[in-house]
């Protein structure tokens, strides 16, 4: 019974709150909408057939478990302790996005939702998020920064022939932040008949629990798998942090695991000196936006203030309510690493294991490159590798200055 | 009697300008003069997410003048200075506002005289982060009820607010579509037989025959992208094209339970 009081895994309370972060911070209009939300999710957790379809979606269209990986030539080029790679950038769409998009979209059935929007920073949820629209026949509209929209051609372009509206938003800065204001707006003219698919551990409650919920089962299978590999717990897990969902994902199930160490990566853009990162829970304060309280990147009035990193996916100024409490706890701890670390990394692990990564892992694999070396040979990383690096070789090509 | 429950006594105009868009403390006179009974002064934020595209924009131009909280607070009380009997309702965003404190600002509307705060952002669940602290000093923390607030929810959202209730015609952002005067009417007589708080409608109401119909039901009527709207077009000159809108305005609420 000890063990449960001490629980890590028990947040949030019944207010949606993670000690003083999260909550439900949405205009009335929304607020039945949320509480609604809080009961059928409920009653999908207790619902059998709910996890049921889940897990078979999981298995049959997404490509789960994916594999627990070690990367022999990367332990060997960084020299101490073995790293081990969640392969979560082998899932269909090419990233963990898409186990939140098969949970939520399952939810807006439930509910009798017919029709979907999502906003989107990189793509990767606007992807994820169109593919399962695509797969039950929902309209889906997705908010995408008009910046964004330039920057990232490609999956613009794959949310299209998937069927999804891209909808470019000029306002504000137009980037990601701002997709979301304008997501938010259109869920409020429309809540009889919306779903907002959210992409990661954010938002009004219940969002932060059930997107952690559905990206749990990274860890639960990275759990599973270590035992049965190395008959061991890691001593270390590590994932790459924006708004926080794959290190969620990962860590949630072994936060009672007491031995095992846990290392959030967030963005560190040009550097934490500066403003020019992403770095919420190092760089921020805590506040309150699109619907929660938390660690936000913001100036002394109040302002929201835009992240910078080179990975688009990691660029958002707030970050999931559960990691500003994890952080406050010290039950996990959080650093950041530059673009350029992103950078060396991304190509470490080309050449070393044949794997292209996507910026986000990256980042974690540069933490990984630092921390590695200080530890022995028998000691064991575990990193999130979340998504593949297919959409961002055109963001390296120029940063490498070559011309494609 | 406090101000905001005196201007109600009679059918209310409540007006609406976003602070440090344009000569604030003129547009603010100009509302004034023109016969504005409650003033609503917008608190600017990076993310008004419940906003249109009109006060959207009056939110940016106000900060890339590099408006502070400080600024608006200095002008709350010039105005109260200058005006002594208007109430005066700062409406916003919760970051803002929380940002030092609840206490912090808390003590600060009060210095300035600031009757009541509307924070778009901060439903009953979370009325901890502000309301206590703006309770405690005699600031009214004024609700928003909307279409999707029932009639289960409406005590929750009724516990603990003050000074007038004000009803979200339409489920969506500001300065869009206005509701239809039948399903106001019927919102508005739900909400006076479970509360003794006036209650103003907004969100839609850009003319004085919309207005007036409102006024035959409700206790206020709020009205606010279109009086922002004329300060992104007359720029210098928007005083005066405020005073000549809010008086017909004023006109058509004052008037309405007339003949």
């Amino acid at each position: 019974m000890t063990q449960m009081k001490n629980s890590f895994r028990t947040m949030p309370d019944e207010n949606g709150h993670f000690g003083d972060y999260g909550g439900r911070y949405v205009a009335e209009t929304l607020m039945p909408l949320v509480l609604d939300l809080e009961r059928e999710y409920r009653a999908a957790q207790a619902d059998p057939a709910f996890k049921a379809q889940f897990d078979d979606l999981l298995e049959h269209y997404v490509g789960r478990p994916s594999p627990l990986y070690f990367a022999e030539r990367l332990t060997e080029a960084l020299g101490g302790a073995q790293v081990w790679f969640k392969r979560d950038e082998l899932n269909h769409t090419g990233a963990h996005k898409i186990n939140n998009c098969i949970g939520q979209i399952l939810l807006a059935m439930r509910m009798g939702k017919t029709r979907i929007i999502a906003e989107t920073g990189a793509g990767q949820h606007g992807v994820a998020t169109a593919t399962v629209c695509a797969r039950f026949g929902l309209p889906c509209v997705i908010y995408m920064g008009a910046t964004d929209v330039a920057r990232q051609a490609p999956n613009v372009f794959r949310m299209k022939l998937l069927g999804a509206e891209v909808v470019p938003v000029t306002s504000g800065a137009a980037t990601l932040k701002d997709a979301m204001n304008e997501g938010l707006r259109d869920w409020v003219a429309n809540v009889h008949d919306t779903f907002y698919i959210i992409g990661t551990a954010a938002g009004p409650h219940p969002y932060p629990e059930l997107v952690r919920d559905f990206q749990s089962v990274i860890g639960k299978e990275a759990r599973a798998q270590m035992l049965s590999r190395t008959g061991r717990l890691p001593d270390v897990l590590v994932a790459a942090i924006g708004g926080g969902s794959n290190a969620l994902g990962l860590f949630h199930p072994f936060l009672d695991d007491p031995d095992v160490k846990m290392l959030g990566v967030e963005a560190a853009g040009y550097g934490l000196d500066g403003d020019q990162h992403a770095a919420s829970l190092l760089g921020g304060f805590p506040g309150v936006l699109h619907g929660n309280k938390t660690y936000l990147l913001q100036d002394e009035d109040g302002q929201i203030t835009e992240g910078h990193s080179i990975s688009a996916g990691l660029d958002y100024p707030g970050i999931g309510p559960e990691h500003a409490w994890l952080k406050d706890m010290g039950r996990v701890e959080y650093t950041a690493v530059t673009d350029d670390e992103a950078l060396d990394a991304f190509q470490l692990l080309c050449r070393t294991e044949g794997i292209i990564p996507a910026l986000e892992p990256s980042h974690a694999i540069a933490a990984v490159a630092k921390i590695a070396k200080t530890m022995p040979d028998d000691a064991i990383i575990l990193a999130n590798l979340c998504g593949r690096g297919d959409k961002d070789i055109f963001t390296v090509a120029e940063k490498l200055g070559v011309e494609m | 009697m406090t101000r905001i429950s005196s201007a109600f006594s009679t059918p209310a105009l409540v007006c609406f300008i976003t602070a440090g868009d344009g000569d604030t403390a003129a547009n603010l006179d100009a509302l004034v003069e023109g016969g504005a009974d409650v003033i609503e002064l917008g608190m600017p934020f990076t993310d008004p997410m419940a906003d249109g595209p009109a006060i959207q924009e009056a939110n940016l131009r106000s900060l890339a003048k590099g408006t502070t909280t400080a600024d608006i607070f200095a002008m709350a009380a010039a105005f109260r200075a200058r005006h002594p009997n208007t109430p005066l309702v700062l409406m916003g965003y919760a970051n803002p506002m929380v940002r030092r404190g609840p206490q912090w600002f808390a003590d600060q509307c009060e210095a300035a005289g600031v009757d009541g705060v509307i924070c778009v952002d901060i439903p009953p669940e979370e009325d901890a982060a502000l309301g206590p602290a703006l309770r405690a000093k005699g600031i009214s923390p004024i609700r928003l009820a909307t279409p999707t607030t029932d009639a289960k929810r409406l005590p929750k959202v009724l516990e603990g607010s003050g000074g007038f209730l004000y009803y979200v015609s339409v489920a969506g952002i500001t300065g869009k579509q206005q509701a239809a005067q039948t399903s106001i009417e019927d919102a508005v007589a739900k909400l006076k037989a479970a509360t003794d708080l006036p209650v103003a409608v907004g969100f839609g109401v850009r003319t004085p025959e919309q207005a007036a119909a409102i006024a035959k039901v409700a206790d206020g009527v709020v009205v606010g992208s279109a009086l922002v709207e004329l300060v992104a077009q007359h720029g210098a000159a928007a005083p005066a094209a405020l005073r000549k809108f809010t008086s017909a305005l004023a006109q058509a609420v004052h008037n309405a339970r007339q003949g």
